[in-house]
């Protein structure tokens, strides 16, 4: 029972998983209808619905992929037209099947069958109105696409190229380098090359014009042979170039183990069966054995090993290349290397009150190690935010019918990685703050021309690394936000004094105030003015900040900048008497020694003259009523929050600190200055600052 | 005459606190502890005396005696931090209490537990669970999803509640409210 819940689960998540390609092979078919590849992948992931939904008992789902998949096969084959119906037929068959899942897993109601059968009667349809015997239907222009489509390279598959190159000793002579043609081969997929210098002669005899090597190559591309012919057509008369196909990628190969180290000599002629055979007797490997007994040199068997190690690559990574861990057993890993890291500090730390150089060298590595062992798994967690960005190309494409309006999302960065848990709760806002911009951002095509602007709109949702922290902006190029509105709105809330003098980011900021909302009407979309205030609680949740920049008539920029993982943070580690604090390094510009008398002179005004620039300060043993037993020498560390410099002031800097963020519960969460607890090397605890609350509270 | 709700004979493990004897479910407890140094948390009531390190987790503590309105213990010879289990906001979350000295273990049937009066202690009525006898000596059984809330513990003193200290200082704080 166990067992084959399991196997359900795990169908469940497979399909999922095709669910979500099936959405993107289709938004890509509409962008593109003569993206041939996007229809095989769409076909395929549909056929393998139907393949194990059939093995695992469902039916229902088996049954009703299989109709969208005849479907996908006349697309296919060019007798189907990609239309904006059939588009909309598939994504509400890959509604259904979703929904058709759910069911099958408990925890969605149950499916109508009537809309099933309605999906069906609808695709056959569209299916008989586009048969093979009415072709004149097709939009003209389709045809030529399609019938050049067939001599295209299927992008795709790729194969495994073995070439020997030998050129002809004199080939310096013709002014042709070979190592040019091996970048050549490099530039086009996975290339090993290796040298043979087995005819390279004794130094006496050595000509240095000449060329003595040849090279054996193993490219993994996706080009055709002939493009790899191509790379020698100046010197394919002077040179031997043997090229041969190895493997080309076929999708049904996934078992197949990799061959033979042997088989592969021999395939190559460069050695018999018979010497192959007689090796045997020994027990060492192959390559070693024949190597001693000098029946092949070093290089050949690294040539064919290195065939072989690409070979057996392809192969396992058409099978499954990825694990699936559920993530409390990833979120005990992670602690556990959270604690390993604390010890190790706490190590580092008793060696060195030790002049041992033994033991001090040892837990050198140990460091080096534990600094290993803790990115690699964060690592582990990080996705890439391409996922979540692809879930909103259906959301926006939706919408913006609903809408009638024109609308292209447009996403840079994909690859961007983030830690799963920040990426989960990222969905919603995101959500949230691209419907805001459909919504109200965008204005009706109509409109748009009249302001001389593209009548399709554009929202471009970007994500990039900088530094420690994740920028995410959602960029529209509609409306912008109207300082006016907002003005008067917040000033009606009472939100704002009515003649406060506010910069338009100050007065922008207040759309984040709850209940807040200008738009006129309520749509089903957006205008309730629940939402930005949740926006912004998520994110600054998410240790994040959120920044809002807008020009009238030109488009409304969002911002929001977050930290890679939750898990740890570069903190600097300060003082105050013995109790110890954490600074968000990212935030920190400069550490200053002050001394006590200077803080007098300039008392009562909490401004620091540093430089030239006055610095305002915060000095933390009095925000959190320390006594007063200050110190000779204070130190103020100067902090970049927000665009403004706020300092700190603490008896002393101790330095960096890897910090294991642990959260304080509960039992503290109406604290504001703290956002959460580190232990340091020796055991002791001390407080994360949280500056963002620090800065608006100074 | 027993109390609602208690129907069998359990354990609990019996505290000090200013001469009187406490106990808890001993299911609540998890362990008990020597004093360590606890690191203080700013802006928290008194009685919230801080965080420690338990192997590797950062774990509030109570400080029993203040939260009760009693004076700081003077004395921390047989101090020791009771580590137990409660459910804040509907987490189960591990809370340190720090009491005089850790007496026992002890068994209670059902009829040796009243309930609580309701006058004549400086407990709120709620926080008792009920009040047991061993030998001649009253015990009071504590409702710990009740003393140990969240409502009652993340009580955010506010900043003008603060001693001003009282020195050159002074001005700077009031400059601090001021902003």
């Amino acid at each position: 029972m166990n067992e084959s819940n399991r196997f359900i689960e795990e169908f469940c998540h497979e399909a999922e998983e095709l669910l979500s390609g099936v959405e993107d092979a289709v938004l890509d078919i509409e962008e593109n209808p003569g993206d041939q590849e996007a229809v095989n992948r769409l076909f395929r992931a549909m056929h393998t619905i139907k393949g194990s939904g059939s093995m695992f008992g469902f039916d229902a789902i088996a049954e009703f992929s299989h109709h969208v998949e005849t479907a996908m096969d006349k697309v296919r084959n060019g007798t189907v037209p990609v239309t904006k119906t059939l588009i909309d037929l598939i994504l509400v068959s890959r509604d259904r099947i979703t929904a058709m899942l759910a069911e099958a897993n408990g925890d969605g109601p149950p499916a109508d069958p009537r809309e099933g059968e309605k999906i069906i009667a609808s695709l056959k349809a569209l299916l008989s109105s586009h048969g093979a015997a009415a072709p004149d239907e097709n939009p003209p222009k389709e045809t030529p696409e399609q019938a050049s489509e067939p001599a295209k390279p299927v992008q795709q598959n790729q194969a495994v190229y073995r070439i020997r190159f030998s050129p002809d000793p004199d080939i310096f002579f013709t002014g042709m380098d070979p190592v040019i043609l091996l970048y050549d081969l490099a530039d086009m997929g996975e290339c090993s090359v290796v040298a043979q210098t087995e005819k390279v002669p004794d130094l006496e005899n050595l000509s240095p014009e000449s060329c003595y090597l040849f090279w054996d190559i193993i490219l993994t591309t996706a080009k055709r042979i002939n493009a790899v012919k191509d790379v020698f057509v100046f010197v394919e008369d002077k040179c031997k170039i043997d090229i041969k196909t190895v493997e080309e990628e076929v999708i049904t190969s996934e078992q197949m183990p990799g061959p033979r180290l042997g088989d592969i000599l021999v395939e190559r002629g460069d050695i018999d069966r018979k010497t192959l055979d007689k090796q045997f007797g020994t027990r060492k490997k192959i390559g070693e054995r024949l190597v001693e007994s000098g029946a092949l040199s070093k290089e050949k068997i690294k040539s064919a090993l290195n065939e072989q190690t690409v070979v057996s690559k392809m192969h396992k990574s058409a099978a499954a290349s990825t694990v699936r861990v559920p993530s409390d057993r990833l979120d005990k890993l992670i602690n556990l290397v959270g604690e390993l890291v604390i010890n190790q500090a706490r190590l580092t730390q008793v060696a060195s009150n030790r002049e041992d150089t033994d033991l001090g060298e040892s837990v050198e590595e140990i460091e080096r190690l534990t600094g290993e062992l803790r990115d690699s798994v964060l690592n582990i967690r990080m996705m890439p935010i391409g996922t979540t960005f692809n879930k909103f190309r259906r959301l926006v494409r939706d919408l913006s019918s609903q809408l009638n309006k024109e609308i292209e999302l447009v996403t840079h960065g994909a690859e961007t990685e983030l830690d799963k848990t920040v990426l989960e709760r990222l969905d919603d806002p995101l959500i949230h703050l691209i419907r805001n911009s459909l919504d109200h951002g965008v204005e009706p095509p109509g409109l748009r021309e009249l302001k001389g602007k593209p009548a399709k709109g554009t929202i471009i949702l970007s994500a990039r690394h900088k530094g420690t922290n994740v920028v995410i902006t959602i960029q529209d190029d509609g409306a912008g936000l109207n300082v006016d509105t907002i003005r008067q709105k917040a000033v009606e809330k009472g939100l704002i004094p009515e003649n406060a003098e506010l910069s338009d980011k100050k007065i922008f900021a207040q759309i984040f105030a709850p209940g807040f909302s200008t738009a006129k009407e309520v749509t089903s979309i957006s205008g309730r003015g629940v939402g930005m205030d949740v926006v912004k609680r998520t994110i600054e949740s998410l240790r994040g900040r959120i920044d809002i920049d807008s020009v009238p008539g030109e488009g409304t920029k969002i911002t929001l900048i977050l930290p890679l993982t939750l898990a740890i943070i570069n903190g600097l580690l300060v003082s105050i008497d013995d109790d110890f604090f954490v600074l968000p390094l990212m935030s920190v510009e400069e550490c200053v020694e002050i001394k006590s008398k200077e803080i007098e002179m300039i008392n009562g005004r909490n401004i620091l003259n540093v430089r030239g620039d006055m610095v305002p300060y915060i000095r933390l043993r009095d925000r959190f009523h320390m006594g007063n037993r200050r110190p000779e020498k204070e130190h103020i560390v100067i902090t970049d929050v927000n665009d403004s410099r706020i300092g700190f002031v603490v008896d002393h800097v101790i330095g960096g600190h890897q910090t294991v963020i642990k959260p304080l519960g509960p039992a503290f969460k109406n604290i504001k200055d703290i956002s959460g607890a580190t232990i340091l090397g020796d055991g002791t605890v001390a407080l994360i600052l949280d500056t963002n609350v620090l800065l608006e509270s100074a | 005459m027993s109390v609602q709700g208690i129907i069998r004979t359990s354990q609990y493990l019996t505290f000090k606190l200013d001469n009187e004897i406490y106990a808890m479910d001993i299911t609540t407890v998890r362990e008990v502890l020597d004093i360590i140094p606890i690191t203080k948390v700013p802006q928290m009531p008194d009685f919230m005396c801080g965080v420690i390190n338990l192997r590797g987790g950062v774990v509030p503590v109570v400080d029993l005696r203040l939260k009760f309105g009693l004076k700081k213990a003077t004395s921390l010879k047989e101090t020791c931090i009771v580590i137990i289990e409660v459910i804040l906001d509907d987490e189960q979350t591990i809370l340190g209490i720090l009491v005089d000295s850790v007496l026992e273990v002890i068994s209670l049937d059902p009829e040796q537990i009243d309930p609580p009066p309701r006058i004549g202690t400086r407990l709120k009525t709620e926080f008792i669970r009920g009040m047991g006898k061993k030998d001649t000596e009253f015990i009071i059984i504590l409702e710990t999803t009740k003393v140990f809330s969240a409502q009652e513990l993340a009580i955010v003193q506010a900043a003008d509640d603060m001693p001003v200290p009282e020195t050159s200082e002074g001005a700077n704080a009031e400059e601090e409210k001021n902003e």
